[in-house]
């Protein structure tokens, strides 16, 4: 066994502390992406206050998360968003956080800049207006740009291009990586999952199996592009990309949503992988005792893959994919290389996907671009 | 940003953990977190976390290989240390 695998089973048990905790700030949020995985758009009354929020800051030090990635929603909505990554960044817990810009002017860009140990993750859907705007809304594109110009204006350095890669979006790859260049940008692509309001989506924007196939080889020769690890269900096509190449929720990954749930991964905002809150006895206890991140560190069964040469590259890929189009765990991934996903998802007969919980989408139509 | 400069190591030549880097134990061994490059290095046998923790009390690398390590095992060990110094973990003193 190879100094590497040995080290992906350690993780596959669970660390101390997660390497990757996402903490969505709000539901509230002034766009309404047809993908979103959080199923934002209102405001939760029961979000964590101000100090509830520091308190859950000074947990995350303690454990020596060295850094937390802020999302939403949209943060910077929350009135105390500066407050709160000052504290976090005053006490060395580095912020990465994902925006879809609006809030960026050039004052909150002078504001970043000054920070240390911050990322800032700027999205878009489309290297193009009318890509773009499709699934994140009309006007959105121009503002995401305007952000990035005014981050590069105020001198702030890297920051990063997020792009979920769809249909669409693939096929754009070498002027995404143009555009990250002409603002010296770092560009991050990541999966297209079937969660949140993205169970809607996904069926006709998720890449075709040739797409995924160009995908990979354009990775591979790019091991600089950030994927936050989402693709290694296609290093089973050969040579593994760059990454942990495993499935970490709550191994090594794990979500804490506005209202202090702790769900184990970002994607699975469903009853079924809520772990506990961060109300009760705390994050530390929640990480470190729940029954259900306890269960997901015992050993995988290797299911419908197990006679798949690739399994060990590929893991049978992303829980929360095969969690919502209505796979069971034991399944191939709906994506899987080699076809198998779709063919198992064919071959149910009925097809029972899980409701999303919950649900903070507005109910008035935010007004989208046609298509 | 660090600088670009790659610092050769230099294993007679004291050295410490880089301020800017925190270490968090696993059972594995430990995470090693450099604030400035923003890179997480895995320190992947509790032996050399031991080492990379104590170097700052030795006059050299070497003296602390020396003292901490069996005798088989100190090449893999400064080729343990190289990589770190490379991924700037570890820091002149
Ligand atoms: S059969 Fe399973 S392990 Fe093999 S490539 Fe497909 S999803 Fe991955
Ligand atoms: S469920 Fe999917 S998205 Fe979540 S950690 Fe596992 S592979 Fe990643």
């Amino acid at each position: 066994m190879s100094a590497e695998s040995s080290l992906r089973n350690r993780f596959e048990r669970g660390l101390a502390a997660p390497i990757c905790l996402t903490w969505e700030l709000t539901y509230a949020c002034n766009l309404a992406c047809t993908h979103c995985l959080s199923s934002s758009g209102r405001r939760d009354p029961n979000e964590l206050s101000t100090s509830e929020a520091k308190a859950l800051i000074d947990e995350i030090a303690a454990m020596q998360i060295f850094y937390v990635n802020i999302g939403g929603g949209e943060p910077m909505i929350r009135r105390d968003f500066f407050e709160l990554i000052e504290h976090a960044v005053n006490q060395h817990v580095g912020v990465k956080f994902s925006t879809n810009g609006t809030r960026i002017d050039e004052a909150a860009a002078r504001r970043l800049a000054a920070i240390d140990y911050l990322d800032i993750q700027i999205s878009i859907d489309g290297v193009d207006a009318a890509t773009s705007n499709r699934i994140r809304g009309a006007g959105s594109y121009d503002s995401a740009r305007r952000a990035m110009d005014n981050l590069k204006a105020a001198d702030f350095g890297q920051f990063k291009i997020s792009v979920v890669m769809t249909r669409e979006s693939i096929e754009q790859l070498d002027e995404f990586e143009k555009l990250a260049a002409h603002y010296g940008a770092e560009l991050r692509l990541t999966r297209l999952r079937p969660s949140g309001r993205g169970v809607d989506v996904w069926q006709e924007l998720h890449p075709t199996l040739e797409q995924n196939r160009r995908l990979y080889k354009w990775l591979l020769a790019r091991p600089n592009v950030l994927t936050g690890d989402s693709f290694f269900h296609l290093s089973a096509l050969g040579e593994a990309l760059s990454g942990l190449n495993l499935c970490g929720a709550g191994r090594v990954v794990c979500l804490i949503d506005p209202v202090g749930e702790v769900y184990a991964c970002p994607f699975v905002i469903h009853e079924e992988f809520r772990a506990g809150n961060v109300r009760g006895s705390g994050f530390r206890d929640v990480w470190q005792n729940s029954e259900l991140f306890q269960s997901l560190r015992e050993p995988g069964n290797a299911g419908a893959c197990a006679s798949c040469g690739s399994y060990d590259a590929c893991r049978g890929g992303c829980m929360a994919a095969k969690f919502f189009t209505g796979l069971e765990m034991s399944d191939p991934d709906p994506e899987c290389v080699f076809g198998h996903g779709e063919r198992a998802l064919t071959a149910k007969k009925v097809l029972l996907r899980p409701t999303p919980s919950p649900d903070h989408s507005r109910q008035v139509p935010v007004t989208i671009s046609a298509r | 940003m660090t600088s670009s400069t790659v610092v050769a190591f230099d294993a007679s030549a004291p050295w410490q953990l880089n301020e800017q880097v925190s270490l968090r134990d696993e059972s594995f061994g430990a995470l090693a977190y450099h604030h400035g490059t923003r890179r997480l290095v895995f320190l992947k046998s509790r032996e050399l976390v031991a080492v990379v923790r104590q170097l700052s009390d030795f006059d050299s690398a070497d003296a602390a290989i020396l003292a901490l390590v069996p005798e088989g095992q100190r090449a893999r060990y400064s080729t343990a240390l190289t990589s770190l110094v490379r991924s700037e973990i570890l820091c002149e003193r």
